[in-house]
């Protein structure tokens, strides 16, 4: 069940160049949701017409929720202005989310902002085994490694540029990784979110392999609780909605 | 206190304000953020003989001060609606009539689809006017013969009471009325989406993967008004008003103009509080006018 929470800001600071973390105080949220559900935000500032913008959540702890996103557009342009103290209508928990646990080694694909969920996930599943693989136009898109390497995530960079880790896509790290847990027979499970060229090739992976796989859409949504049918996925049961049936989807079932 | 109570063609509603169908799903997703307490009815979102899949991606558009929309009906069909959707509905909320919306590629689809419907709805509302599927729909609402043979083949399969929801891009509605009067409609529902398109101009493409869409929201209130005013102007049928409802204020000039009663649709998406917000301002308006009832507004403009 969806509530739509009053909170306060209570924090709101650069997470990069063009990235932002929010922090916001929103207990009710805080305590029901669940890594890869997401949160949809009526943005302050934007006239009261202008829908609200749906966000993944990076944290949810102590009453507090954190959203990692990147000013965009309109909507975040407007979010990025808004102040410590002020209100922000926060409607969730919303979607289905990533499984809570993974019988696999985790491996976690992230592009850009991508990681934000990646982060709740990683903090959530508490295995050591967990690896980060994150990749990025630039050292300038790589997000938030510090609180990765405060779980004690394992973290494997690329960059396209070459700016920080390997150069190129961050399939270069990950393809090496599975050939080295392919070679020792082990299983394990794919968890994603970025852009869909990356979605698309982890699910890929996911799929030949016959491992699990998990793949986070981001698609523009109108009312975010499956009531409009306008962020619709492909899968093979047909048109989806992204907001109730994802945004977390199995490999197998996307259609692209 | 003021009474609440409206009688919208023979569906009694505890409170005058409504869900505008597509933007309400199938009348429980929003249970925890709306206050469904303060609603009188959901509209259910169309629904056809046979499953539909909807249009492709992308299926909307922001626009200032709006929506445009061509979402394209999406839908499950009469016969997983009826064993699953409604049932779930009930369970989830009691105590809040549900308005079944229909739409079909013929007559005999309409016919059908109401019919089966039977007594499992407490109103049947006909979507003859959707700007965004070709096959059917809209083109019944474009021609009042035509018109009036379908509301008259839905007419002859239910005794539930019928609202026939009508297409605001026509040069009159007073044809459209009539036919609708003939065909033994119990009210009406004003408006549909008005035909919109967005282009990208980078890309020289249209937004919508349809091409075209339907356009609701803040901007399209002051249309709906006076659509509602002409259609209450020649017919003494019940009118459930639509367009652009983000405030009591703009629910209390569709009661002047010549509403029963109002269903608020593209404001939930920012605010699902609306529906509230609406109802409270309602009775607070009719208390500081002196009304007793929320029926007296109807009509109630003063033209002097």
């Amino acid at each position: 069940m969806a509530i739509n929470e009053k909170s306060v800001v209570a924090s709101h600071e650069d997470a990069g160049p063009g990235y932002r973390f929010l922090v916001l105080e929103a207990p009710r949220l805080a305590a029901d949701l669940t890594p890869g559900q997401f949160v949809h935000v009526r943005v302050p500032g934007l006239e009261s017409t202008a829908l609200r913008r749906p966000f993944s959540v990076f944290d949810a702890d102590a009453g507090r929720v954190t959203l990692l996103y990147k000013v965009v557009g309109r909507g975040t342009a407007a979010l990025s202005k808004v102040l410590v103290g002020d209100t922000v209508e926060v409607m969730g928990p919303l979607g289905h989310g990533f499984p809570s646990s993974s019988k696999g080694v985790p491996l976690l694909v992230g592009g850009g902002y991508g990681v934000a969920p990646l982060h709740f996930l990683a903090k959530r599943l508490k295995d050591p085994r967990a690896i980060l693989f994150v990749g990025g136009r630039t050292k300038d898109d790589l997000l938030a490694l510090d609180r990765f390497a405060a779980l004690g995530v394992d973290v494997r960079i690329a960059t396209n540029d070459g700016s920080a880790g390997e150069k190129g896509f961050v399939t270069g790290p990950l393809d090496a990784v599975l050939d080295g847990l392919r070679a020792r027979g082990e299983t394990y499970e794919l968890f994603t979110c970025g852009p869909d060229g990356l979605l698309k090739a982890v699910a890929d992976r996911a799929v030949a392999a016959k491992m699990p796989g998990w793949i986070s859409m981001d698609r523009h949504m109108v009312c975010g609780v499956g009531a409009c049918y306008a962020c619709i996925q492909k899968t093979v049961r047909g048109n989806s909605r992204c907001c109730v049936e994802g945004p977390v989807f199995r490999a197998e079932d996307l259609v692209w | 206190m003021v009474n609440m109570e409206v009688d919208l063609g023979g569906l009694k509603m505890r409170s005058p304000v409504a869900t505008a169908s597509g933007t309400f799903g199938y009348g429980f997703e929003y249970v925890g953020a709306v206050d469904y307490s303060k609603l009188g009815a959901v509209t259910a979102k169309g629904i056809r003989l046979d499953p539909w899949p909807g249009n492709q991606m992308p299926r909307h558009a922001e626009v200032p001060g709006g929506l445009v929309n061509a979402i394209g009906l999406q839908g499950t069909g009469v016969e997983h609606f009826l064993k699953y959707t409604v049932p779930w509905y009930r369970k989830q909320v009691p105590d809040v009539p549900m308005i079944a919306n229909i739409w079909g590629g013929t007559i005999e689809e309409y016919a059908e689809v109401a019919a089966r419907m039977g007594d499992a709805v407490d109103a049947i509302e006909m979507n003859v006017s959707c700007p965004n599927v070709k096959a059917g729909g809209h083109t019944f609402g474009q021609d009042p013969e035509v018109l009036c043979k379908v509301v008259s083949a839905v007419r002859a399969t239910t005794k539930r009471p019928l609202l026939v929801k009508l297409a605001p891009n026509v040069p009159s509605i007073t044809p459209y009325v009539r036919a609708c009067e003939d065909g033994g409609a119990n009210a009406l529902s004003l408006i549909n989406t008005i035909p919109a398109m967005v282009i990208d101009v980078e890309t020289r493409r249209p937004v919508l993967a349809n091409r075209t869409g339907g356009l609701s929201g803040r901007c399209v209130h002051p249309a709906a008004v006076k659509l509602v005013y002409d259609a209450h102007a020649v017919t003494k049928l019940p009118i459930l008003a639509m367009g652009g409802i983000y405030e009591a204020k703009d629910a209390i000039e569709f009661f002047l103009a010549g509403a029963t009663a109002v269903a608020v649709g593209t404001a939930t998406f920012t605010d699902p509080g609306v529906v509230a917000a609406v109802y409270d301002g309602l009775t607070d308006y009719c208390e500081r006018h002196g009304f007793a009832s929320v029926a007296q507004l109807t009509g109630a403009l003063s033209t002097e």
